[in-house]
């Protein structure tokens, strides 16, 4: 975990006070709305539908118990009791009144917290593999690379009034959990001959103009990784499309200016910049960041417990079989804890279960926790030993839903519940899908399935990239959701496809069932899953089964 | 063709409190729809818009929402500012459970 230094504390320190005087002078009339607005969207406080919504980064998704507590002490003291985690790995509350906020930030900031940068065209969150620095398919830990970006593009005097926001994400393994390929820029850990290097992806996005990365560089040292972002980012915001908002985001600048031509660009501006940087310092700044991120002292002890509740109890082993990931340290394991019980809201946890994943991660886990973009909570760094006692505590705060992948762990943006930009909702979609298939108890039967839903056309909830795929839209004055198939958010990046004709609100649900009942009449066993079914087989089986009556009109 | 008028009430964003707040004919702010002065009139309807906007201390983002005549005054038309009048559909916050 990285800790902050004097520096870090009094540049939020200053940050916070000056914006807790951006809003006394909004309260007394000194600044006007515009005047106020960037800067309250520079602090994460935006103005929603039925009140302000402030965003706070969990950097690289990574947390400990006392910042996890404090989340829960912000939920209590200033919000409803609640806190919704997101897909780009921050937490939002959603009813936070405008004279608290500056007590909510300097609250967040003493545990080394802060909303800088969720929001306005600027550098975002960057976020990370939340397995990182745990599993066992891991080439590197993503996180000390994550945290010189937060440092190198918090507050950077160039990059804060860009064409339009810029996300990036780092994956140190090969298995990407990251979605890298949807971001403006993402960094895959590499290894060639024995070095560490960077491989650099552009121009990946999804929103209303969805797009696959490109590899913009194939390997790029730590002595130059500074000086290339750099100069990518400098090239965007210069050249990128200022006059049309929906054209801004460097995945036009890929796609309308050429892959060629933008490295070209960077290229030269490279050559430039990597002057200005002390080359060997990145490498000392990298150092000094990932003794931070060492890892814990793992122990050695046997695992009885865990096999013989294992073996005693099927709830349990439920449970494992499904939120369980391999760990790279033997007896350890990676657990997912589900915040995605069926009919709860997907990504909500209440203060109280943010208390008792605190009081976890203490106990057992090394102090670390990790929220991740699918919205779930991640302990992970678990010894299995434990897991018989963890697994009773996260039952008696409902969260041992053994659902890890499954249909009912689906991914919702706040939708036209809470958004401003919303079209329709996504979150009472997403609790009658999973209230339904749980009552139908084929929700194991069905197997890995990614259903992914937004309520709008930016994407938020990576429609796109969902195995199926919903996006709620306004047509004619009421709610109307289209479905996609296929996509796939991993390293195999793939949008997915539409099927045709949106379906009502209270035909949605029914129209998914018709789709899952046509992949478990034509899988060939057990073993294939709804994706790989999807690729073996194409799009017209499960759209005869979505439009009966256009097929018997044929 | 210029569209036919249809009615609207002036709705904003209380500045401290961020909840949804409507316009009386009076010119105060009011929590519930059917108090909001509807407004069936374009040029009737610019003008207390303007006048919202000059009240900035107060409120953010005013706008004009299409609404109709109600049994007990101004209902919302559009499904959006359905839920504007009542909050979020997954838990009891917002209006639906403080007013």
């Amino acid at each position: 975990m990285y800790e902050y230094n004097d520096f870090d504390h009094a540049f939020l320190a200053e940050r916070n006070a000056q914006f807790r005087a951006q809003v006394e002078r909004r309260i007394d009339g000194s600044l006007t709305e515009d005047e106020f607005k960037p800067l309250r969207l520079m602090n994460g406080l935006y103005l929603q539908l039925h009140a302000y919504m402030l965003r706070v980064a969990i950097p690289y998704g990574t947390l400990n118990s006392a910042q996890m507590d404090r989340m829960a002490h912000v939920a209590q003291t200033w919000d409803k009791g609640y806190g919704h985690f997101t897909t780009r790995q921050n937490i939002q509350y959603n009813w936070p009144k405008l004279r608290d906020v500056p007590d909510m930030l300097d609250s967040l900031a003493e545990v080394g917290i802060h909303a800088i940068q969720t929001s306005g065209n600027t550098i975002r969150n960057v976020t990370a593999d939340h397995f990182a620095g745990a599993a066992a398919d891991e080439i590197a830990d993503p996180r000390p690379l994550a945290e010189l970006l937060r440092q190198w593009s918090t507050d950077h005097p160039e990059f804060q009034f860009m064409p339009r926001k810029f996300k990036i994400a780092i994956t140190g393994a090969p298995n990407d959990r990251a979605v890298t390929a949807a971001h403006d820029l993402a960094l895959r850990i590499v290894e060639r001959d024995g070095q560490i290097g960077y491989q650099v992806w552009v121009g990946g996005g999804l929103g209303r103009t969805p797009m696959i990365g490109k590899v913009l560089a194939d390997f790029v040292t730590l002595d130059d990784l500074l000086p290339y972002l750099e100069a990518t980012v400098a090239v965007w915001n210069v050249i990128g499309r200022r006059d049309n908002k929906f054209k801004a985001r460097i995945k036009i600048l890929v796609h309308e200016f050429g892959l060629e031509n933008l490295r070209e660009e960077v290229e030269k501006e490279f050559a430039l910049r990597k002057t200005q940087f002390d080359a060997g310092q990145t490498s000392i700044l990298l150092d000094e960041i990932s003794r931070h991120f060492a890892p814990p002292a793992f122990e050695a002890a046997g695992t009885e417990p865990f096999d013989a509740a294992y073996e005693a109890d099927p709830v349990f082993r439920s449970w494992v079989d499904t939120n369980l990931t391999a760990h790279r340290a033997e007896g350890y394991a990676i657990v997912s804890v589900s915040l995605k019980k069926q009919g709860a809201t997907p990504g909500d946890a209440t203060a109280d279960q943010m208390r008792v994943l605190a009081a976890i991660a203490r106990e057992f886990g090394h102090d670390e926790l990790r929220i991740s973009h699918e919205q779930n909570v991640i302990l992970p760094h678990i010894h299995k030993r434990h897991l018989p006692q963890i697994h009773a505590r996260l039952k008696s705060a409902d969260l041992a839903t053994a659902n890890i992948g499954l249909i009912s762990d689906i991914i919702a943006c706040p939708g036209m519940d809470y958004c401003a930009l919303a079209t329709a909702r996504s979150i009472p979609v997403a609790q009658e899908i999973a209230t339904r298939f749980d009552a139908l108890k084929l929700e194991h039967d069905i197997g890995p399935l990614k259903i992914k839903i937004s309520g709008c056309i930016n994407a938020c909830g990576h429609h796109h990239v969902g195995h199926i795929g919903i996006l709620g839209l306004d047509r004619a004055g009421v709610e109307n959701y289209q479905i996609t198939l296929g996509g796939d958010g991993t390293e195999d990046a793939v949008i997915g496809t539409r099927t045709g004709p949106g379906f009502a609100y209270d035909q949605i649900v029914p129209a998914i069932e018709r789709i899952v009942q046509a992949y478990l009449d034509l899988r060939e066993s057990r073993n294939e899953t709804f994706l790989d079914a999807y690729k073996r087989v194409g799009m017209e089986p499960f759209k005869s089964a979505l439009y009966p009556e256009a097929q018997r009109a044929a | 063709m210029a569209r036919n008028f249809t009615p609207k009430v002036v709705t904003a964003n209380h500045l401290l409190e961020g909840d949804v707040v409507y316009l009386t004919v009076d010119d105060r702010w009011t929590r519930r729809i059917e108090e909001a002065e509807l407004l069936e009139d374009e040029a009737h309807a610019t003008i207390r818009l303007l006048d919202a906007e000059r009240q900035a201390a107060e409120i953010v983002g005013a706008y004009l929402a299409d609404a109709k005549r109600g049994p007990h005054g101004p209902t919302p038309t559009h499904f959006r500012e359905v839920f504007r009048t009542q909050g979020p559909s997954n838990y009891a916050h917002g209006k639906q459970a403080e007013l």
